[in-house]
């Protein structure tokens, strides 16, 4: 999706600005909120790409006024009412007003400690990698309208393969609920003047994590 | 941080004045909770883990060691999940975690152009500046100048190396050890590394400053 979230190499957002000694929250609802949807993704409500998904889908506007956790919650808020799990009248009400629906899991404190370690998104390889390390490749110029994890900025670029990541859950499949579907990810390395052109600093590399379906040879 | 307080009825003393985001999400957990999706309990225990225990001072015992065990340091570049696994300090550590080493004339840098990957395992939640717009922006476009917000200048023929976390693949920066920090314990070199210097967007912290 050629969304607002899609940040990389935009103009205009100016300097960087870091907070001395920033709290971890800076309020207690944002630890709340933090822990409501790690504790939604916990039990089955959704997986992580479908997660980024629904905050891609928060309109422009919201996404840039809003804070990180203001997000968070609009988020959660939101694929709760899509997936049926809670009405819209209930979070105007602050009550259930009906029963839940059975999940997949249930997150207890005892169990809390697993939750805390990110799953494996490693699966098994459905063919051999295209691609080898050093070979030179080119970003496709695709446009889903749906989830992506190519950036724009590095669409039809050409770079090298610098590693093989191993074979993972393809969050562009997953996010539009079509399954893992899993495929080869790759470091994929770029000399900063072939996103940014000549005027750019030559000693600058950046480098994208790119899933094969991503690519083609150069 | 009192995370205890907005979810009962108690009175907290600070009054009852809850602004709407406190509303609003205390609404959405009781709704939740009610609906039998989640247990408020585990939510506290999720919190105060990443307030306390899940923290940029995991991180900085990584690139200690790595200063002082070479072999830990050739493990923890073959494969950081396993290498940080080794050292028992935290939960385990999810798959997919890389270390990427500075020198004199490599600087790395971490950025999520696309949300905000992190790798919360060994740094913690990740601060405000690395998900905001200005960060996601130009670090990949102009990271010297980003250098230069954080008030550091590299030499022009110091490569530098942007990471965007574009998978489920994370990045922590190994930077440079500090000059004039022979025989320093791994527990003294720790107190220096500092969380930007993890990201890349700082370097340890002066030995003669710290001692």
């Amino acid at each position: 999706m050629d969304g607002i979230h899609d940040m990389g190499g935009m103009h205009g957002f100016g300097k960087v600005e870091a907070e001395e000694n920033e709290p971890v929250f800076h309020a207690a609802w944002e630890g709340r909120c933090l822990a409501l949807n790690r504790a939604m993704g916990a039990i089955g409500a959704w997986t992580i790409d479908e997660g980024r998904a629904g905050i891609e889908a928060l309109p422009p506007g919201v996404y840039l006024t809003r804070s990180y956790y203001g997000k968070w919650a609009l988020r959660l808020e939101n694929m709760m009412i899509d997936r049926g799990l809670a009405g819209a009248d209930e979070i105007a009400a602050g009550h259930a007003l009906r029963p839940g629906k059975p999940m997949k899991r249930k997150l207890t404190v005892a169990n809390v400690p697993r939750t805390l370690t990110r799953g494996s998104f490693f699966r098994e390889a459905p063919a051999p990698a295209r691609f080898k390390t050093g070979d030179r490749v080119r970003t496709k110029n695709i446009h889903p309208a749906t989830h992506t994890r190519l950036p724009r900025y590095a669409r039809g670029r050409a770079g090298v393969i610098e590693a093989i990541r191993g074979c993972h859950v393809f969050p562009d499949s997953v996010a539009i609920g079509a399954g893992e579907n899993p495929q080869w990810l790759y470091t994929l390395l770029f000399e900063g003047r072939a996103l940014w052109g000549e005027s750019t600093d030559p000693m600058l590399k950046v480098s994208i994590e790119a899933f094969e379906p991503y690519l083609e040879a150069a | 941080m009192a995370h205890d307080d907005d979810h009962g009825d108690h009175d907290n003393g600070h009054g009852s004045e809850l602004s709407e985001m406190q509303l609003r999400v205390r609404a959405l957990e009781t709704v939740l909770a009610e609906k039998g999706y989640i247990d408020p309990a585990a939510l506290d225990v999720m919190i105060e883990a990443y307030e306390t225990r899940i923290g940029p001072h995991n991180g900085a015992r990584v690139v200690a060691k790595a200063w002082t065990d070479p072999a830990f340091k050739r493990a923890l570049l073959e494969d950081a999940t396993k290498a940080v696994q080794s050292l028992g300090l935290i939960n385990r550590v999810g798959d997919h975690l890389i270390a990427v080493e500075n020198t004199p004339k490599l600087h790395n840098m971490i950025v999520c152009t696309l949300c905000s990957c992190y790798p919360w395992e060994v740094l913690g939640l990740p601060p405000v500046w690395y998900k905001s717009a200005p960060y996601r922006s130009r670090a990949v476009n102009d990271p010297r100048g980003v250098l230069a917000d954080f008030g550091l200048r590299l030499p022009a023929d110091t490569q530098i190396r942007v990471w965007d976390s574009t998978a489920e693949t994370r990045f922590m920066v190994l930077p440079m050890r500090p000059a004039g920090t022979d025989g320093w314990s791994e527990e003294r070199l720790a107190v220096l590394v500092t969380r930007d210097s993890m990201v890349g967007t700082g370097l340890p912290k002066n030995p003669a400053g710290a001692a």
